[in-house]
């Protein structure tokens, strides 16, 4: 069943220049309990998708398109009532467990905030479900811990305050912002491995922000590749890693440590991510991409539609293994 | 080969409340020209003390540095700039390491400024260097603020470039940066410890890097080197039960396992901890 349906989202920005379109013309779905990886370099929109869900985009940011969430349009939709379902419905999680829990207060207050205002129950009860949120998410000594401020636990320990946070209101999605990029490989295998387990347990959706493609590989079940605000791949998790289609997703893939050449040189990509605003004319990975041809600094990518689970944006589509080009639609 | 940085025995004591920890205990490690040393383990192991100790930027550190001949440990804070210009290091985040308010080319010039070099030369120097590290040269008149984290990360290593260090210590170095500029800045270290014959010791807790690109491998746990060799002999043969965790952990791109470690490292600056009583536990999420 489809909780989230996300259609054309164009989020604009306004930068020092002007107004400027951050994510364009977005398209995916997010089953119940399935989990979503999005990839791509930093300013390639990732967040600021999330944030649009979120209803927490920057000052003077806009989103149009539609945002279908559980039957209710999020577009156009006012901060009072983002506020109703913010962190009820929809929770998110933040790349930073340093910055993003207050400093100056409890774990508890923190952890019972929005429990008190969604759930209106009394503080005993809050503090009981706070006890076995904390219990959820491997925190050991939740009583003591409940008294103690952030600065007391070490960045994993904050990062599963901060999922314990985000699943205070049991959540139908978890919007999970580059949730290991701060933490040692060891703590990052037992994040993932609880994120894994309340999918499991909770039926919970969860959308994964990284760049980092072994954390995809290992925990989403569908991945969207995107680059300057637009998608250019997406498909099954393992479809995509072992067999990418687009020259960037390749690109992506190449350039890991433990693929590519033999010696000590890695594969990078040329040149670097476009800033915002100034996103290339046409396929706006052209300027960087080896198989570009005079077509791509103009024409909008061709969308290649496979069996109704994968897609991939580009007209030149030099990776395609099939013989036939049935299912092609422009 | 002849090592250019030796360390002998190094121990650094924090003192933490009425507790002392020690975040270094006891390290012997080496480094020759044209060499890359990666130096591995979690965070709070020590690696960043081990790096800054080296150096010589940490009070309170015991035990022997030499530095081409000369020990670094006990030379006095006057002579230290003529002595170990050419021993540089480039730190993990690089927010905090460049100064927001100067501008990009004087910060690079501060070293060959300091070394006796004209204000004009040094300028120029720093433009070709960040040309180098593939930056415009313009730059050398914009401030960090104008620049992306892997931007910012360019103009550290070049400034650690600016007087033509023997060794580098790269604390972390490409971290903090997206796959793809990870991939062209470790390929930059590569090529310049190749060109100019340098040492490197680079520090990191990304295994797939440090295996593509070391030498020779270190691999760090509680404050101690527990297992170090050539880095195909420990990838294949790892011997100690750390190296082994460690090394599982990584999620590949493939869905691989990745091993879960108990809680032992959330207690591991407390005390000397046996590394036997690591518990390690497999954790498949896909079949």
């Amino acid at each position: 069943m489809t909780l989230l349906s996300v259609r054309n989202l164009t989020v604009t920005l306004m930068t020092g220049s002007g107004p400027a379109d951050a994510v364009r013309n977005l398209s995916f779905d997010i089953e119940r309990g399935q989990i979503l990886g999005i990839a791509g370099e930093s300013g390639s929109g990732k967040t600021m998708t999330a944030l649009s869900v979120m209803g927490l985009l920057p000052y003077k940011g806009k989103a149009s398109g539609s945002i279908n969430f559980d039957g209710q349009e999020l577009v156009g939709f006012k901060p009072r009532d983002f506020r109703r379902i913010r962190g009820k419905d929809v929770a998110m999680i933040f790349q930073d467990p340093m910055t993003s829990l207050h400093p100056m207060l409890t774990i508890e207050t923190q952890l019972t905030e929005h429990l008190r205002h969604h759930r209106k129950v009394s503080k005993s009860e809050a503090r009981a479900r706070a006890l076995e949120l904390l219990d959820t998410v491997k925190i050991p000594d939740p009583k003591t811990a409940l008294k103690a401020h952030p600065s007391q636990f070490s960045g994993g320990m904050r990062q599963r305050i901060a999922i314990a946070m985000a699943l205070a209101c049991q959540p139908k999605l978890l919007i999970a912002d580059e949730p290991t990029t701060a933490l040692d490989v060891t703590v990052q295998a037992g994040i993932l491995k609880l994120l894994d387990e309340l999918r499991k347990s909770q039926n919970l959706s969860v959308i994964v922000i990284t760049h980092d493609l072994g954390v995809l590989s290992a925990l989403t079940d569908r991945i969207m590749i995107m680059y300057a605000g637009a998608e250019v791949e997406s498909g099954l998790t393992s479809q995509v890693l072992t067999r990418p289609r687009h020259p960037y997703t390749r690109g992506l893939i190449d350039a890991l440590p433990d693929s590519g050449a033999d010696g000590k040189r890695l594969i990078a990509i040329d040149g670097m991510p476009p800033e915002l605003g100034k996103f290339p004319s046409g396929c706006a990975f052209h300027p960087r991409c080896s198989f570009a041809q005079s077509e791509c600094k103009t024409g909008v990518p061709n969308k290649v539609d496979i069996d109704g689970s994968r897609r991939i944006f580009c007209s030149v589509d030099p990776f395609d293994t099939s013989d036939s080009s049935a299912g092609v639609s422009r | 080969m002849k090592p250019i940085v030796e360390v002998k025995n190094l121990a650094v004591e924090y003192t933490r409340g009425d507790q002392k920890v020690r975040a270094v205990a006891g390290v012997d490690l080496s480094v020759g020209a044209g060499e890359i040393l990666g130096l591995v383990g979690e965070s709070g192991c020590g690696k960043s003390t081990l790096g800054k100790a080296i150096v010589g930027i940490l009070q309170g550190a015991e035990g022997e540095v030499t530095f081409d001949g000369q020990p670094v440990t006990k030379i006095g804070r006057g002579q230290r700039d003529a002595h170990f210009r050419n021993l540089q290091m480039i730190f993990q985040d690089p927010y905090g390491s460049l100064n927001p308010r100067r501008k990009i080319g004087d910060q690079i010039a501060d070293g060959p400024r300091i070394g006796g070099v004209s204000k004009g030369e040094a300028i120029e120097k720093a433009a070709s260097l960040l040309e180098r590290v593939g930056l415009p040269r313009n730059a050398v008149e914009r401030y960090p603020h104008q620049f992306s984290g892997g931007q910012r990360q360019r103009i550290a290593i070049a400034r650690a470039l600016a007087i033509s260090p023997k060794v580098i210590i790269a604390d972390e170095p490409i971290s903090a940066l997206d796959t793809s500029s990870q991939a062209a800045v470790a390929n930059l270290l590569v090529n310049l410890v190749e060109e100019f014959q340098m040492g490197l010791i680079f520090i990191s807790h990304d295994l797939s890097i440090v295996r593509r690109i070391s030498d020779r491998v270190a691999v760090m746990y509680l404050g101690k080197i527990v297992e170090t060799g050539k880095t195909e002999e420990i990838w294949n043969f790892p011997a100690h039960p750390y190296t082994k965790a460690l090394m599982s952990a990584i999620p590949h791109a493939d869905g691989k396992a990745l091993v879960l470690m108990s809680r032992c490292r959330s207690h591991s600056m407390m005390g000397e901890k046996s590394l036997v009583s690591c518990k390690m536990q497999v954790v498949r999420l896909k079949p």
